[in-house]
Parts: structure tokens; C-alpha cells; sequence
């Protein structure tokens, strides 16, 4: 039985700490986020971002869905020490590794989280303000909503799915990975070269993703190195005989907001058909890792991949077949759990992407990021007369994905948005309503001095009584504002709010 | 959602794929002098405010890797 799918997203920013000879990527990281809580801290700063530090407890992400681990794997460690915030929009902004890093809230639909995904760029883009103000003049802190460095070094952008614990799990490795190989053709943030190794140097000139190269597996546990295009992390965050996570770690960070949106709205139908049992059991792609990197390198999107049954088929006749299945599904079975009217959206941005791409891909421009960077590094080479090794293509590829606004290219292209930026700007302090991510921020909106922790699936509270009191959210879907809204907004204190929560 | 009929049928093998190049289809279909004005515009633009040392602004770029 598919559950409603509950969504986010979570990405890793590049980040460069200019006019310094030795800058350290870690401390940059921290500067750049303390600099925005104490902004947002600041008396007359309105609902922002109180000091709540994040609540370890009940990380586990060494645990693996097939309920054991391989010898030798590693595991992410969890890093304690570094910055962790809570934001009043439901949000986490912390240190991970040495990367800025944004988690949205729970989102219950796609537009959702894209509005949430526009509000942490946001978020990075005053965080780079507040971090600058206090910098030394001649010093200055970047943020790239990128994957890579060029120099084969990857950071992610992951995506999570609230699954259906009792979903066989080779059911979501086959249909899964059947999506993430083909939906690259809309989903790729686009790459001048390859960073795989023993790739011959200059042999790819430009590929659909940033993120292809660096993965080696099929399935497995690891984030950092052998990367496997499903992620076995087991950590739902939620109660653990229900539900499971999909932790998605194959994607691009995407600055069309189409991109986005269609990469988590495909994806959320497609998880909800292999819980309802609904997917072709027919369709699969012979060699995935290989045909993952097939896809990425093929700008003509007619390389033909090995299906399971001897047939081929390329990764757009691919979608469509997903598309058309996604169709019926919607047909037969409503979007009670893709999204309501949302996935009618997504379903049809989703047939006219898969259109332009065989018909006309410059239609796309402004749509799809690797076709967008593809248009503009084609000008610039033939205005320059430039050749495919030329350092200038490879600045434009990285300041494609600088976050400043007098700096960024993708600015400059004229993108068609989904949301406006209002709603981007008012979801940098309020949370989504129809999911838990509604009590966190509003608790942490109304009585910031009075939360010790917070986490995804708790928080903890202390009113100055001995035990500090932990109020658990283990289901995702509650603690709404139709469930809690009128109460917050009666209760004027936490023992009021406490009180009656256990009554 | 109208029914629809399946738009690409799985090809069984043999037949071969005609090459497109997205970019040729793109310089193709964006042949109007009002797009050629505005990507000119736009380029001007990128020639402005792209890093002026790109040899050495690319070379720095190091990254840790994530996740």
C-alpha cells in the first residue's frame, strides 16, 4: 500500500572563502552560517533563527534496509561538534563534512519543497551578506549550488521519500534505478568533461549530469566513495515499522526550477507505483552503473540501453514509458498520495519536457540545466571561437552555479519559475502547514528560549522543571496546522502547550 | 488526463538511432534575429561578469568531497 509521500530535499553547497592563502573550507562553512543565525538571532529580526542546536539522538545512519552491512563499508560518520541549527521555516542548516548544508523541511508535494529548495538559495544568498559584513575587506565567502569541483571531487544533493516499510525492497532497487539512469535527461545540471576515472582527458567534452561519474555501485551503504545509485541507508526518521526512507543520493543540484520540481514530483509518483505494485515487471535496464554514464555522456539522447528482456530502448523512450504508466496509475488510483493537484501538474510538465526533448530541446532552455549551460557554453565558444579545452568553458560551467546574483549565470538566462519570490522569501522563516516540519517551526517561532533540541522526529523542551520534556513526532503527517494550529495559537506558554498535547 | 497511447514503443534491437545534436537543433531553431539579439545581449553580459582570470579561478576551484 503506498503512503502519502512525504518529501524533501537535502544539498551540500561548494563554497570558497576568497583573499585568503589558505583557506579552510570547514571553518568557512561555519563563519557563513553563524553569520546568518546571528543575523536572524538579532533584536527586530522578526521570526528567525533562534539558537537550537540539532538533536543527535536517534541518528543511525550506519543502519542498512537489508539489515546488514557489508565488511569494510563505511558508514557517514555523525559530526556533533560542528554547526546545526534549527530554522523557524521546519528547516536544518548545519556543517556536513566541509560543505554548507541545507535540509528543507518535510514537504507533503513537489511545489513544496521546490519553494523550500528557492528558500534555502535564499538563505544562501543573505548568508553570504551577513558573512561578508564581518569578513576583513578583501575577503569573501562563495556558495555554489553545484556537485563538483571538476577535479573529481563531489559533494550531493540528496532526496528523500517516506516509503512504505513493507515494500519489498528489490520491488524499489529495480523500478528506482530503472528512473534514475533515464531521468537524467531532465534532471542532469549538465558538466563540461568527465571526471571518472580512466576516462581518457578530452574524450567528454559535456554531460548531461554533474553526479554520474562519481558512482560504481548498484546498491549499497556508502555516500563518500563507491557510490551506489540506491542508497540502503535505513533511517526513516520516523516510525521504523511503518515506513522507510528512500534516500536518494544520485541526483544534481538544480537551478531550473522545473528541474526540480519534475526530478522530486516524477520520482514520488514513481515510488508510489512500486508501493500500489503498479510498475511493469518487465521493464529494467541491463547494467545500470554503465548505462547511468551512457546516458550522462550522450548529448544526442539516442544512445539505445539494454533492457532486461534483450529489447533496447533509449532513456526518453524510457520516461515516456514511466510517464505513461504514472498516467494511469493517476487514472485509476488518484493523487491521494503523489500529491493531489500537484502530480496533475507534475504529470503534465513531465509529457511536455519528455516532448521538447525529442521534438525540440532549445524549448528547454530555462527548463533544463544541462540544456540551459549546454546553450550558453555553444555561444560563448563560437563568439570566442573557443576549443572544448578552454579554461573560459570552465568558469562559465562553475559560475553557471555561483549563488551571488551579481555573479551567477543562471541568473542572467531568464528561467521560467514556479514560484514567485515572495513565496520563496516567506518560506526562508515558515514552515510547509500539512506536514510535523508545522509544530517544529512554529514551537521554534513562539518559545525559542524554551527549546533545548530539536530533530526531525522530536523535540525537546525545558521548563525549568529537573527532566527536561521530549515530545516525540514519529508520524509525519501530524503535528499539521489542522491538527495543532488553533492549539499554538491559544497556548501562551510550553506548559500550556505540553499540558494539553497530553491530555 | 486524456488516455494515451504509448508514444515510443521499445525498439527491439536492430533498428539504428539517426544522431540528433542537441546543439545544432538548438542553433537551428533559434535562428530569429530577436533571439540572436537577445543570447548577443546575454553574452555580453557572461563576458562581463565571468571571472576575468578563468585559467586561475578554475585551477582554485578545490572542493572536499561531501556527503
Amino acid at each position: 500500500m503506498p503512503v502519502p509521500k512525504t518529501l524533501g530535499i537535502e544539498t551540500e553547497y561548494g563554497i570558497v572563502h576568497r583573499g585568503v592563502d589558505d583557506p579552510n573550507p570547514i571553518s568557512a562553512s561555519s563563519l557563513l552560517i553563524n553569520a546568518y543565525l546571528s543575523r536572524r538571532s538579532a533584536p527586530g529580526a522578526g521570526p528567525g533563527s533562534p539558537r537550537v542546536g540539532w538533536d543527535f539522538v536517534d541518528e543511525t545512519p550506519q543502519n542498512d534496509i537489508r539489515g546488514f552491512s557489508h565488511i569494510g563499508s563505511m558508514a557517514p560518520e555523525v559530526e556533533t561538534h560542528l554547526v546545526n541549527a534549527v530554522l523557524t521555516n521546519g528547516a536544518r542548516y548545519y556543517v556536513d563534512h566541509a560543505h554548507p548544508e541545507l535540509s528543507t523541511p518535510e514537504c507533503a508535494d513537489a511545489m513544496a519543497v521546490l519553494r523550500h529548495d528557492r528558500a534555502a538559495e535564499l538563505i544562501m544568498i543573505e548568508s553570504m551578506a551577513a558573512a561578508n559584513d564581518v569578513l576583513p575587506a578583501g575577503e569573501e565567502l562563495v556558495v555554489y549550488k553545484n556537485n563538483s569541483d571538476g577535479k573529481g571531487n563531489s559533494y550531493g544533493c540528496h532526496e528523500n521519500y517516506l516509503m512504505d516499510r513493507a515494500t519489498p525492497f528489490a520491488n524499489i532497487v529495480q523500478h528506482a534505478t530503472t528512473h534514475f539512469v533515464t531521468r537524467q535527461v531532465f534532471t542532469g545540471a549538465g558538466k563540461v568533461g568527465s571526471e571518472a576515472p580512466c576516462m581518457p582527458e578530452g574524450s567528454v567534452v559535456f554531460q548531461l549530469t554533474q553526479r554520474a561519474d562519481f558512482f560504481e555501485e548498484e546498491v549499497g551503504l556508502e555516500t563518500t566513495l563507491k557510490r551506489p545509485i540506491i542508497n540502503t541507508r535505513d533511517e526513516p526518521h520516523a516510525d521504523p515499522l511503518l515506513y522507510r526512507r528512500l534516500h536518494v543520493i544520485v541526483g544534481d543540484a538544480n537551478l531550473c526550477e522545473v528541474a526540480t520540481f519534475l526530478k522530486l514530483g516524477t520520482t514520488a509518483i514513481l515510488l508510489a507505483m512500486v508501493e500500489d505494485d503498479f510498475m511493469d515487471p518487465a521493464l529494467r535496464v541491463v547494467d545500470p552503473v554503465r548505462s547511468l554514464q551512457a546516458v550522462s555522456r550522450d548529448t544526442s539522447l539516442r544512445q539505445p540501453l539494454m533492457l532486461g528482456d534483450g529489447r533496447t530502448a533509449t532513456a526518453v523512450d524510457i520516461q515516456w514509458q514511466i510517464l505513461e504508466q504514472a498516467q494511469k496509475y493517476t487514472l485509476q488510483r488518484g493523487t491521494g498520495f503523489t500529491g493531489g493537484s500537484v502530480a496533475d501538474l507534475v504529470l503534465q510538465r513531465w509529457e511536455d519536457v519528455l516532448a521538447s526533448l525529442e521534438a525540440s530541446p532549445s524549448d528547454l532552455v530555462g527548463v533544463v540545466d544541462w540544456i540551459t549551460k549546454k546553450h550558453l557554453l555553444d555561444a560563448m565558444a563560437e563568439r570566442h571561437d573557443l576549443n572544448p579545452g578552454d579554461a573560459r568553458l570552465a568558469a562559465l560551467d562553475l559560475q553557471y552555479h555561483d549563488l551571488r546574483p551579481e555573479r551567477s549565470l543562471f541568473a542572467r538566462v531568464g528561467a521560467e519559475t514556479l514560484v514567485d519570490t515572495p513565496e520563496a522569501t516567506d518560506a526562508k522563516q515558515q514552515p510547509p502547514v500539512d506536514t510535523r516540519a508545522y509544530f517544529r517551526g512554529r514551537c521554534l517561532q513562539k518559545w525559542p528560549e524554551d527549546i533545548v533540541a530539536a530533530n526531525w522526529d522530536s523535540m525537546v523542551f525545558d521548563l525549568g522543571e529537573q527532566a527536561l520534556r521530549r515530545v516525540p513526532m514519529m508520524e509525519p503527517r501530524r503535528g499539521t496546522r489542522e491538527h495543532v494550529g488553533t492549539l499554538l495559537d491559544e497556548c501562551q506558554t510550553v506548559a500550556e502547550l505540553l499540558d494539553r498535547l497530553s491530555t | 488526463m486524456a488516455e494515451q497511447e504509448q508514444r515510443r514503443p521499445v525498439r527491439d534491437g536492430s533498428e539504428p538511432a539517426e544522431p540528433v545534436d542537441v546543439g545544432a537543433a538548438q542553433s537551428a531553431s533559434r535562428g530569429s534575429d530577436r533571439l540572436k539579439g537577445e543570447l548577443d545581449d546575454l553574452l555580453d553580459e557572461i563576458d562581463e561578469v565571468l571571472e576575468s582570470n578563468a585559467e586561475e579561478f578554475v585551477k582554485s576551484y578545490i572542493q572536499k568531497g561531501g556527503e
